[in-house]
């Protein structure tokens, strides 16, 4: 059994997981998150802390295995159609700045 | 009291979606007329009650003068044949602005219609609308929208519930007969019973996906608002069935909902077995509420069904195991949103690359509760954290599914609250989270198993606002679910 503290969900920790999410957080939104992910998983901490010996997880409702479409073209969405919605495309392309940081 | 300010109409006025088609299929009313009278609804009510994101014009009168040709020329107009339908923003439909009332979707006109969408217009639907929603569906209260709430019609101080608070509100105000709503953990359900209206969450798979924008893939599934069980009944009938477009879309054959509904009317539930659960019917449910479910057991008991207290014990769990798990999905679903192929783009000022471009596109274009449930799930889901969160979280999802099968070994449906309350005033549930996310407490099981349930109306609350009960029952038992739900409707 851990304290139901959020197993010490610190603000670094929201610095780190902003970082993996591609969110620009304000200071303000680092300390608001901060404190709101403490007072939900203090809540979770009823599952968190659960003796789930034995039992299986459960990801999907539906017993599905893959799912196969028939190998065959079919058409799909029109290109031009589809590049006409992103902010910026060239050609064939999405564009984007540079992944690298170089200029 | 006195001094609230309300514009909902009652089913009948304007009329079901049931006498709307029959009327249009008869040739007694044209699909334009029908159109007129909802739009005169729009025009007058729709300010003060702000159901929509966009209002359709011209590509609704274009669909009215198609069904009407269509019945001039002798030709099938279809099961909804002029029956004007509002669709959550967070369904796609081919070159109209789809926005999930997020400013990070700003100027995107999908490419494709939805697979609802193309079924509603095959049945001769009329497509009023795009209704407001809490932003990417999270929410219990359409407080979340970036363009502002939906207001409650019954009572405009109120919030009309969420995620689906616009096209709960739509239908309530008479702008449309009948309503499409997402449900991921509660949010037609909810709504529904918030504004007086039949709301269903089908089992999950039963209707298609495809073109629904993503929160929580295992969680989310599409359903109808109604003023009736019969009107739910034949939207859900035109919106099941397999569909090859969305890989958890199941291949049973579309139940017949009608007769099922017409069925609980003739013969009542001789024998039915109904079972209240007592995890979700006591601490932290209104006196009030409580009370309408003991009515609906009365009037189902008056029918010929038994009903008895049953414990399921593990859904006490399900609060915390949801908001875990649908934070996690959506974190994971919501990456799609980085400023690369649609909406808008942020470029910081003096950067170059392209993750600080995502990065202040997504801090830009998201609002506050979809940025902390993002945190959340990406925490839940982060090294370190994934055994004792999602892991745990999703072991709990199958103590719940488990405990359910064991109830329905001796029960046939199950009968919760929808809501712990009726509609709350604006801003009375924003200051805290937790306090928001408590409404889901009897919805969110079902969400967890995959089951169907439905939430009909039953009388109203000590403050004169409407209060649904909820039935649930196994998957695929939604004909069963129609007919109890009938009978409970039927002594409204």
């Amino acid at each position: 059994m851990s304290e139901p503290a959020a197993r010490g969900l610190t603000r670094s920790d929201v610095v780190h997981v902003a970082k993996l999410a591609r969110l620009a957080l304000t200071e303000a939104e680092i300390d608001r998150y901060t404190a709101d992910l403490v007072g939900i998983l203090g809540h979770a901490e009823d599952v968190a802390s659960l003796d789930t010996a034995g039992i299986e997880p459960t990801a999907h409702p539906l017993p599905l295995v893959n799912v196969f479409r028939a190998d065959v073209v079919r058409p799909s969405l029109d290109r031009d159609e589809v590049l006409a919605c992103a902010p910026s495309s060239d050609h064939h392309h999405f564009r984007v700045p540079s992944i690298l940081g170089i200029a | 009291m006195g001094a609230s300010r309300a514009v909902h109409v009652g089913p009948g006025s304007p009329e079901t979606a049931v006498s709307i088609a029959g009327d249009v299929r008869a040739g007694r009313r044209s699909a334009r007329s029908v159109l007129g009278q909802h739009r005169e609804r729009i025009d007058a009510c729709e300010g003060e009650v702000h159901a929509f994101n966009l209002v359709l014009r011209d590509q609704a009168d274009e669909a009215a003068a198609r069904i009407d040709e269509a019945v001039a020329a002798g030709r099938d107009p279809g099961p909804l044949a002029g029956v004007p339908i509002a669709l959550k923003d967070n369904m796609c439909t081919r070159g109209v602005a789809t926005t999930c009332s997020s400013k990070i979707l700003e100027g995107w006109r999908p490419p494709y219609d939805a697979t609802v969408v193309s079924r509603l217009a095959a049945a001769g639907a009329v497509i009023v609308g795009k209704t407001n929603l809490d932003e990417f569906a999270m929410g219990s209260s359409t407080e979340n929208s970036a363009f502002g709430p939906t207001r409650n019609p019954h009572d405009l101080e109120r919030v009309p519930g969420g995620s689906s608070g616009g096209s709960a509100a739509a239908v309530a105000a008479g702008f449309a007969a009948a309503s499409l709503g997402s449900d991921t953990g509660g949010s037609i359900r909810q709504p529904a019973s918030l504004c007086g209206l039949v709301g269903v969450k089908p089992t999950y798979g039963a209707v298609s996906r495809y073109g629904l924008i993503a929160f929580a893939s295992s969680l989310d599934q599409i359903g109808p608002f109604a003023h009736t069980v019969e009107d739910a009944a034949l939207v859900l009938e035109v919106i099941a069935g397999h569909d090859p477009m969305d890989s958890t879309s199941i291949e049973s054959p579309a139940p017949s909902l009608v007769s099922a509904v017409h069925r609980g009317l003739v013969d009542g539930v001789d024998g039915l077995r109904v079972g209240i659960v007592t995890e979700l019917s006591g601490d932290g449910i209104s006196a009030d509420v409580l009370a309408r479910v003991e009515v609906a057991a009365a009037r189902l008991r008056a029918a010929g069904a038994t009903v008895d207290r049953v414990s399921v014990p593990s859904t006490v769990l399900g609060l915390s195991a949801y908001y875990l798990i649908a934070p996690a999905e959506a974190s994971s679903n919501l990456a799609r949103f980085d400023g690369v192929r649609f909406g808008l783009r942020v470029v910081p000022e003096g950067s170059t690359n392209v993750q600080d471009m995502m990065a202040a596109t997504r801090a830009a274009g998201f609002g506050a509760e979809v940025k902390r449930r993002i945190m959340l799930g990406t925490y839940a889901l982060s090294a370190g954290y994934y055994d004792a969160y999602y892991g745990q979280a999703q072991k709990v999802r199958t103590l719940i599914i488990n405990d359910f099968q064991r109830a329905y070994q001796s029960f046939d449906v199950l009968l919760t609250p929808t809501s712990p309350t009726t509609a709350f005033a604006f801003g009375a549930k924003t200051a805290d989270p937790m306090t928001m996310y408590i409404n889901d407490v009897c919805t969110i099981p079902s969400n967890l198993s995959g089951d169907p349930a439905i939430s009909v109306p039953c009388g109203a609350g000590d403050d004169g606002m409407p209060v649904g009960v909820q039935l649930l029952g196994p998957a695929l038992s939604e004909a069963l679910l129609f007919r109890c739900a009938a009978v409970i409707e039927k002594e409204n």
